[in-house]
C-alpha cells in the first residue's frame, strides 16, 4: 500500500501537470481557427458527437506544405546541438576545478554557481544585451585595448544567442558533472599514474569515463530546454534567427491559429520525447549499476 | 515587438492608496497616460484602480480571446477591436452612465464608426498617424537639402534607402502598417487584401530590406533621440517623444515628423469594457472619468497624441494643439487613410509576408 503512495504521488503529478495539459493541446491541434471565445472550434460545448466529427489532421498537413516549418525545426535543433557542446566545453573544466579544489572551498564555489538563480533569468538577459550590444561593454573593452577598430556586431545574430544559451544553462551542465565527479574515488587516479598512465591519459581513459553519466545527464538538461527556447532568441537573436519558438509564438499572437500553433507544439514533443527517453534509459541504467 | 511585450507585462504598475473595496482594473498601452490622472481617479471616486499595461495588440487580443482576463477596461487599435467584437468580446456601453459623451469630437466618431457600428462598444481614447521620422542634418547630409523627407520615396525608394544605409535606418515591425505603406507608395489601395497586392508590397519590401538596419516597434524612440539612426518608420507620438528628448538633452539632434504626402495611415485607439468584466459600473465610471475635458486634456499634454474629445481641446497646450504632426490640418486630414482587418487566410499570408521580409525565409 505504501509503495503504491509512493508511485501514484510522482505518476498522479506527471498525470495533472503533463499529459491532461498535452491532451488538451492536442484536441485543439485538431480543431479549426475561429473568430470566437475561445478562438477555434469545436468546443466540449458543442456536444462529444460534434466535437469528435469535428476533429481532423489538417494543420498537421499544413505543416508540410511550407518550408518555414522544417527549417524552423531543423534550425532549433541545430542551435540546441551546438549550445550545448559550448556548454559542455565551459562547464566540464569549471566541473572539474570545483571537484578538484580544496574541501572547504567547494560550498562556496558551489554557491557561486548557482547565485545567478538569485536573479530572475529575464535580467540576466537584459544584462547581456547591455554587454554585448554595439555601444555595449564589451565592444568598449575591446576598442580600449585596441584589438579593435570598429564595433563587432555580436547582438542580434546567432552568436549572441550561442552565448545566451550558454550563459544560462551553464549551471544546469556542472552541477551533473560535478555531483559525478565529487564522487569519484581519487584513488583510481594514482592507481592509474602507478600503473604507468600520464595525467593526460589518466585523465582521458579514468576520469572522462567515470563521468560520463553526469556528461551524459548535463547534456540532456541543456538540450532539451535548448531546444524550445523563446525568450534568448528573441531577445538577443536578429531577424535571421530562426526557432521553433518563435514560430510557435507567431503562430499564436500574430496569426491567432490557436490549432496551428498547438500542431507545431505537439509536433516540438514528439521531437523532445526521443533525447527524453534516452536521457530516461540512462537514468534506469545508472540507478541499476548503483543499486 | 516581442522585445517589448516582455517589458511592457514586467512593467505592470500597481496603484494602492488604502484599503478599499471596490476596484477596476485598466489595461492600457505602456507610457500612454499621465499617472497622476489615476491618482485624481482614486481620490474622486474612491474605487481603488489597478492599472496594467501592455504594448502589443496581439497579446491583448490573445487575452481577450481567451477569456476570464480579469480586466474592466481595455484598450485595442481599431481593427483589432473590430474582430475583437464579432468574437463577442466586448459589451455594449450604457450611455445613460457616460454623461461626458457629450465631450466627443464627431471628426473622430465618424471615422471609428468603421470598426465600431454606431460607436456603441467603444470610446476614443487617443489617435494618430504612422509616418517617417528624420534625423533631418543627418539625412540632408546623405541626400543633399532638396532630401524628400515628407515623402514614402524616401523610406521606400531603394536608391534613396542605398544612400541612407549608412546613418542608420529603422521600420517598425508591423506588417498591419508596413504593408499598407508600400502599396500607397505603389498607388495601390492601401487597404486591399488582395494577395496580388501583397506579393508587390513584398516586393517593394524586400527591394529595400538590405537597407533596414531593424525592424522594431519601439527601440527607434531612443537610437533617434541618440543620434544612433537618421531615419524611423514609426508612430507619430512615439517620433515627437524622440524629438522632445533630443531636445531636452541638448544634444543637437534635430528630429522631425512627417505623414507622408502621399498619403499616410491613421489609427485609433479606442476603450472599450470585456464582456465578462467583474465591476462594470466602475468601468464605466472610469470612461466617464477619462472624457472629463480636463482629464483627457492632461493624458494629451503628457503624451503627445490627438484625441477625439472636442471639448478638451481648449485646455490643450499650444505644443499639442498647434502641432500639425499631432493634430493636423485639415488637407492632410483628408488624405490620411484607415485599414480594415484582414481575412484569417490573407491573415496568414501577410504574416508569412513579413516573416520572409525580415529573416529571408
Amino acid at each position: 500500500m505504501r509503495r503504491f503512495a509512493m508511485i501514484a504521488v510522482p505518476y498522479g503529478w506527471l498525470a495533472v501537470l503533463f499529459l491532461i495539459p498535452f491532451l488538451i493541446v492536442f484536441k485543439i491541434s485538431l480543431s479549426d481557427a475561429a473568430l470566437a471565445i475561445p478562438p477555434y472550434a469545436p468546443t466540449m460545448k458543442d456536444g462529444f458527437g460534434a466535437l469528435l466529427q469535428g476533429l481532423d489532421f489538417e494543420n498537421f498537413v499544413f505543416l508540410t506544405t511550407d518550408d518555414l516549418y522544417y527549417k524552423a525545426y531543423l534550425s532549433s535543433l541545430k542551435i540546441a546541438f551546438f549550445s550545448t557542446f559550448f556548454t559542455l566545453l565551459v562547464g566540464y573544466p569549471m566541473a572539474y576545478g570545483m571537484a578538484r579544489a580544496p574541501e572547504e572551498w567547494r560550498a562556496t564555489l558551489m554557491l557561486l554557481v548557482i547565485l545567478p538563480f538569485w536573479t530572475s533569468f529575464l535580467i540576466r538577459v537584459y544584462a547581456l544585451i547591455g554587454i554585448l550590444s554595439n555601444e555595449g561593454l564589451l565592444n568598449q573593452f575591446l576598442l580600449w585595448l585596441g584589438v579593435i577598430s570598429e564595433p563587432l556586431v555580436i547582438l542580434n545574430t546567432n552568436i549572441a544567442v550561442y552565448v545566451g544559451i550558454v550563459y544560462t544553462y551553464l549551471p544546469f551542465m556542472i552541477l551533473p558533472i560535478y555531483a559525478a565527479l565529487d564522487r569519484m574515488d581519487d584513488s583510481l587516479i594514482e592507481a592509474a599514474e602507478d600503473l604507468g598512465c600520464s595525467r593526460m591519459s589518466a585523465f582521458w581513459l579514468v576520469t572522462i569515463p567515470l563521468s560520463k553519466n553526469g556528461i551524459i545527464a548535463g547534456c540532456f538538461l541543456v538540450f532539451i530546454p535548448a531546444l524550445g527556447e523563446f525568450v534568448i532568441p528573441s531577445l538577443l537573436g536578429g531577424s535571421g534567427t530562426l526557432m521553433i519558438g518563435k514560430v510557435l509564438f507567431e503562430e499564436f499572437f500574430n496569426n491567432r491559429d490557436w490549432p496551428v500553433a498547438s500542431a507545431v507544439a505537439v509536433i516540438l514533443l514528439l521531437i523532445l520525447i526521443i533525447p527524453i527517453v534516452l536521457f530516461q534509459r540512462n537514468q534506469q541504467k545508472q540507478a541499476e549499476a548503483e543499486g | 515587438m516581442i522585445k517589448t511585450l516582455l517589458t511592457g507585462t514586467a512593467a505592470a504598475a500597481l496603484l494602492t492608496t488604502s484599503a478599499l473595496a471596490e476596484e477596476v482594473r485598466v489595461y492600457n498601452w505602456s507610457d500612454y497616460i499621465d499617472e497622476e490622472l489615476l491618482e485624481k481617479f482614486q481620490e474622486e471616486t474612491g474605487i481603488k484602480l489597478i492599472y496594467d499595461v501592455f504594448d502589443s495588440n496581439e497579446v491583448l487580443e490573445t487575452k481577450m480571446l481567451a477569456g476570464g482576463s480579469g480586466y474592466d477596461v481595455v484598450v485595442p487599435t481599431g481593427t483589432f477591436l473590430q474582430r475583437q467584437i464579432t468574437a463577442g468580446a466586448f459589451q455594449k456601453l450604457d450611455p445613460a452612465k457616460l454623461p461626458n459623451l457629450k465631450n466627443m469630437w464627431d471628426v473622430v466618431e465618424k471615422r471609428t464608426v468603421q470598426y465600431d457600428p454606431e460607436n456603441a462598444y467603444s470610446i476614443n481614447y487617443m489617435w494618430g498617424t504612422t509616418g517617417i521620422g528624420v534625423n533631418v542634418d543627418k539625412v540632408k547630409e546623405a541626400l543633399g537639402d532638396d532630401a524628400p523627407i515628407d515623402s514614402l520615396e524616401l523610406v521606400m525608394n531603394p536608391d534613396n534607402m542605398a544612400k541612407l544605409a549608412g546613418c542608420g535606418v529603422y521600420f517598425l515591425d508591423a506588417p498591419a502598417e508596413m504593408l499598407p505603406m508600400a502599396m500607397k507608395y505603389l498607388g495601390l489601395n492601401p487597404d486591399s487584401h488582395e494577395l496580388e497586392d501583397i506579393e508587390k508590397a513584398e516586393e517593394v519590401m524586400l527591394a529595400i530590406r538590405p537597407y533596414i538596419q531593424k525592424f522594431h516597434s519601439s527601440e527607434y524612440i531612443q537610437a533617434l533621440a541618440n543620434g544612433d539612426i537618421c531615419v524611423a518608420v514609426g508612430w507619430s507620438g512615439d517620433i515627437l517623444q524622440a524629438r522632445d528628448r533630443a531636445a531636452e538633452a541638448e544634444n543637437g539632434v534635430e528630429i522631425a515628423f512627417h505623414a507622408a504626402k502621399e498619403g499616410a495611415q491613421m489609427w485609433f485607439d479606442q476603450m472599450a469594457i470585456p464582456i465578462d468584466a467583474p465591476n462594470v459600473d466602475g468601468a464605466h465610471k472610469f470612461l466617464n472619468f477619462i472624457m472629463d475635458a480636463q482629464n483627457m486634456a492632461a493624458a494629451s499634454n503628457y503624451v503627445n497624441y490627438a484625441n477625439g474629445n472636442k471639448a478638451s481641446q481648449e485646455f490643450l497646450i499650444e505644443d499639442v494643439i498647434g502641432d500639425p504632426a499631432i493634430y493636423p490640418d485639415e488637407a492632410t486630414l483628408n488624405n490620411l487613410f484607415t485599414t480594415s482587418p484582414p481575412a484569417p487566410k490573407v491573415q496568414r499570408v501577410i504574416t508569412r509576408t513579413w516573416t520572409k521580409i525580415k529573416s529571408g525565409i
